[in-house]
Formats: C-alpha cells, sequence, structure tokens
C-alpha cells in the first residue's frame, strides 16, 4: 500500500494557502498532522491530486488565551494541547478527553485542528468543541468566517467547511469555575474508536444541575447535542430516578449509526451506560472541586 | 500556480539528520518517510505492518517524539531531526531496556520489538512513572502478535523502576 501520485505543495502562509484551495478546490487534500490523512492515501482509498501541506504555517500552530477566549490553533498537535498549562486551567474538559486520543505516536502528530475539520464520528475533539460552545474560524480568498460548533457538524465526515476554506483555529469559551465537565468513552481497547461516548459541562448550585451540555459521539454520524435528554437534567438534583430519566430521553436524541462495532439497539445501551457512569460520578467530582 | 504532468513521479530534494548523520536526497514526495528510511538509507531496522497506523511496527523518532513512520511523508521530515532503532541502539540510550527485553523474553519473532522499543524510549524518557495499567495505556499504540504483553509490560517496568531508582 503506497499512495498514487500527487503533487505535494508546502505553502509558507495562510494567503499561500487559501490561494492553492481557490486553485484546486475538491482535487487538493490539505496534509496537518497527516494521521487519518495517510492512512486513506496509503489504501489509496483517497486520490487527491493535490496535497497542500500546511505544517509550515507558523501562524496555525499555538495556544493562547485572548479577548476571553481560549484559541487554539489548527496546527496544535495533540500532545501540546494535553500538556498545556492553559488547557488544563481553563478547558479542563478537554484536558480530560485528551488521553484518550489515539495512543502516544499519534498524538504526538495528530492535530486539533485536522480532527475537527474531518469530524469523525468516533472523535473526541469534535464532542469537546460542542460541548463547549466554540467555534471555527474558517479562511478563503473570499475572506474569513467563523462558524459556531452547533453550526459546523453536518454529519459524516460532513462540515460547513467549503473545499476552498482553511480551517484556522478553534476558538473556545473558558469553563467558568463552577463549570462541571466530565467526559468518558468506550472502545473495544484503550485509544482506539470510540463506540459510544460523552463529553458533557454542567452547572450546579446546592445539588441542583444548571445549564447541562451533553454531547454523545461515536455511535452517531456526528457528535448529537441531546437536548431531551438535557431537558430532563436540567433543574434536577443528582439522584438515580432522574439519571434513569436523562437514559431513558436519550431514545429521543439518538440514532445510533449500524456498522460492525454494534447494532443501534446495542450502542443506544452503551451511551446509557456512558451516561449512568458519567452522572454517577458527578457529585465526587464536584465535591473535589 | 501551474502542476508539472500528473504522470510524472514528482521528487524533491530533502535535507534531514537521520541517526546523528546529514542526509540530502532527492525524494518521491509520496513516497512515506519510513519507505525512504528503509529503502533509501537501508535502515532496515524499522519495520513496516500495516502502512495505516495502527500497527505501531513502524514507530520512530521525528524531531524528539516517537510517530508513526508510515504516516509521515519523507518530504515533511525536510529540515527534521530523524533517530530509528539504530541510532537509538548506537547510542546507547536504549541499552538497559533492551538487555530487560532479552532477559525477560519480551520478544518471540521480534518484529514488533524496534517499534516498542521507540515507544518504551518515550516514555523512559519522559517523567512520567506509570503503574502497569499506565505502561499498557501508553504502550497500547504498539501491537505484538506474539507475547500477550505481560513480558514487554515486565521489561519496561524493571527498566522504569531502576531508572527511577524504586528498585
Amino acid at each position: 500500500m503506497k499512495p498514487a501520485r500527487f503533487h505535494y505543495v508546502r505553502p509558507a502562509s495562510i494567503a499561500e494557502a487559501v490561494l492553492l484551495l481557490a486553485e484546486h478546490g475538491e482535487d487538493a487534500s490539505i496534509l496537518a498532522g497527516g494521521q487519518s490523512l495517510m492512512p486513506v492515501l496509503n489504501m489509496r482509498l483517497s486520490r487527491p491530486r493535490v496535497v497542500v501541506d500546511i505544517n509550515r504555517i507558523a501562524k496555525l500552530k499555538g495556544i493562547a488565551l485572548a479577548d476571553g477566549a481560549v484559541r487554539i490553533g489548527a496546527l496544535a498537535r495533540h500532545v501540546e494541547v494535553m500538556r498545556s498549562p492553559l488547557i488544563a486551567r481553563h478547558l479542563p474538559l478537554i484536558a480530560e478527553a485528551m488521553p484518550n486520543v489515539a495512543h502516544v505516536a499519534v498524538r504526538n502528530r495528530g492535530t486539533f485542528g485536522g480532527s475537527v475539520a474531518l469530524a469523525d464520528p468516533s472523535a473526541e475533539m469534535p464532542a469537546c468543541l460542542l460541548a463547549l460552545g466554540g467555534a471555527v474560524v474558517l479562511e478563503s480568498t473570499r475572506g474569513r468566517r467563523q462558524v459556531a460548533a452547533e453550526d459546523y457538524f453536518h454529519g459524516l465526515y460532513d462540515t460547513a467547511r467549503r473545499p476552498d476554506e482553511l480551517l484556522i483555529e478553534a476558538l473556545i469559551p473558558p469553563q467558568r469555575p463552577d463549570t462541571l465537565s466530565a467526559f468518558m468513552e468506550l472502545s473495544r481497547r484503550h485509544g482506539d474508536f470510540a463506540i459510544a461516548g460523552l463529553a458533557c459541562t454542567l452547572r450546579h448550585d446546592a445539588g441542583v444541575i444548571h445549564a447541562p451540555r451533553l454531547v454523545y459521539f461515536g455511535s452517531e454520524p456526528r457528535p448529537v447535542l441531546a437536548r431531551t435528554a438535557m431537558a430532563a437534567l436540567d433543574g434536577k438534583a443528582w439522584s438515580p430516578a432522574t439519571h434513569d430519566a436523562v437514559a431513558a430521553a436519550l431514545a429521543d436524541d439518538l440514532d445510533p449509526i449500524d456498522n460492525t462495532f454494534g447494532s443501534p439497539a446495542a450502542k443506544l445501551h452503551l451511551q446509557r451506560v456512558v451516561t449512568r457512569r458519567v452522572l454517577d460520578g458527578l457529585p465526587d467530582k464536584a465535591r473535589a472541586a | 500556480m501551474s502542476l508539472a504532468d500528473d504522470s510524472l513521479e514528482e521528487t524533491m530534494a530533502v535535507t534531514m539528520t537521520v541517526n546523528g548523520e546529514r542526509v540530502s536526497r532527492a525524494v518521491p514526495v509520496r513516497q512515506n518517510l519510513i519507505d525512504f528510511l528503509r529503502t533509501g538509507l537501508g535502515l532496515t531496522g524499522s519495520h513496516i505492518g500495516c502502512e495505516h497506523g495502527i500497527c505501531g511496527a513502524c514507530s520512530l523518532r521525528l524531531d524528539g517524539a516517537v510517530v508513526r513512520g508510515c504516516l509521515t511523508l519523507a518530504v515533511q521530515a525536510d529540515g527534521a531531526e530523524v533517530v530509528t532503532i539504530e541510532g537509538l541502539t548506537a547510542s546507547g540510550e536504549a541499552a538497559d531496556l533492551q538487555a530487560a527485553f532479552v532477559e525477560r523474553n519480551a520478544l518471540q519473532c521480534g518484529y514488533c520489538t524496534p517499534g516498542m522499543l521507540m515507544t518504551a524510549a518515550e516514555l523512559l524518557a519522559s517523567d512520567a512513572t506509570p503503574d502497569r495499567d499506565g505502561i499498557r495505556e501508553f504502550m497500547s499504540g504498539n501491537f505484538c502478535r506474539c507475547t500477550g504483553y505481560q513480558a514487554i509490560v515486565d521489561a519496561i517496568e524493571t527498566v522504569l523502576r531502576k531508572r527511577r531508582r524504586l528498585a
């Protein structure tokens, strides 16, 4: 298995990269960390005419807190995000999720932007971005636009990004000190593709839960904000009855994919297992916070 | 920008440091780093397994971090520092680890071993001291079809404890 022939271009700036994308559009593949693109090139499942390697574009790198948002550059590698004190402090959900992203060698190379741009249904970062109410910045020769995560993930590997647009960065509001977050996924082996998973944030006051955001991934074509389950949790106290009601509500929010990892019914069951485990663990987490 | 004829094998001149030596070559742009190292430079210590990033047999060090040699293009290593199992062995960095693998029977056919050593070397070079579960988690991206992993974890744990002066 070796990639089919392609032309390789290595733009040094965002301006140069978006010019290339404007010219080649759907004939071009953007190469960031390559941890998902390279396998499909090696297997020749994808045969782009042009590979645009964005790894040398300095402005796509780094993690910073500016204007009230955490900016994660598209080229920030998973390992950088995982080790970032800024992420640990302001986005503990992402810090908690990151060790679940693949394996060490893949995290050393894979990028935050690449994960969000590809929108693999079992990927952790798209789910976190949606749970945290973040946004992505896209740029083309036509200009720059910001798309909220809620409008960005359209379906299986399908996003709001157009073929001539480059994902520049993610902008994520810092978690408030009174926000609790939790992340859990189920996979066959640590680091493998998640079959079921939940990224969530919520606030609590004297044992009452407010403004929960529950995002399910792995079982669905795209990360799903589970609005019925959220409504079943909002304003309630932690209790087995509440947790059961949330788990039951999931039937209205989720429509799991049928594939070799399991039937829709099995995946709905697993998402309920994840939900109960996360909710059961949150009171202890709240006390520790 | 105009591109060359699609039917031609496109190459690019690259310079990188491999195991401490500077090398300059023209490489096909579609060639994976692992293939360049093995066929271009004759460094056959790193193995090719699945070629899609699952098995870890091709693990090598790129600019100080362990990566999949099959998921990086050779042209992307232009200007980079690459260390393969040959370099890791020559430097003596993994001598204790290699001895522990032999002592603990942490290899049978040996196909996964170079990749195992490259990944374990990153754990040993870090400041982490994980327990056995943590070692398994760190090594979870490297497949072994012979040993059942127990002996590999034994070997890494032994060296980890020695290096951290815990045993």
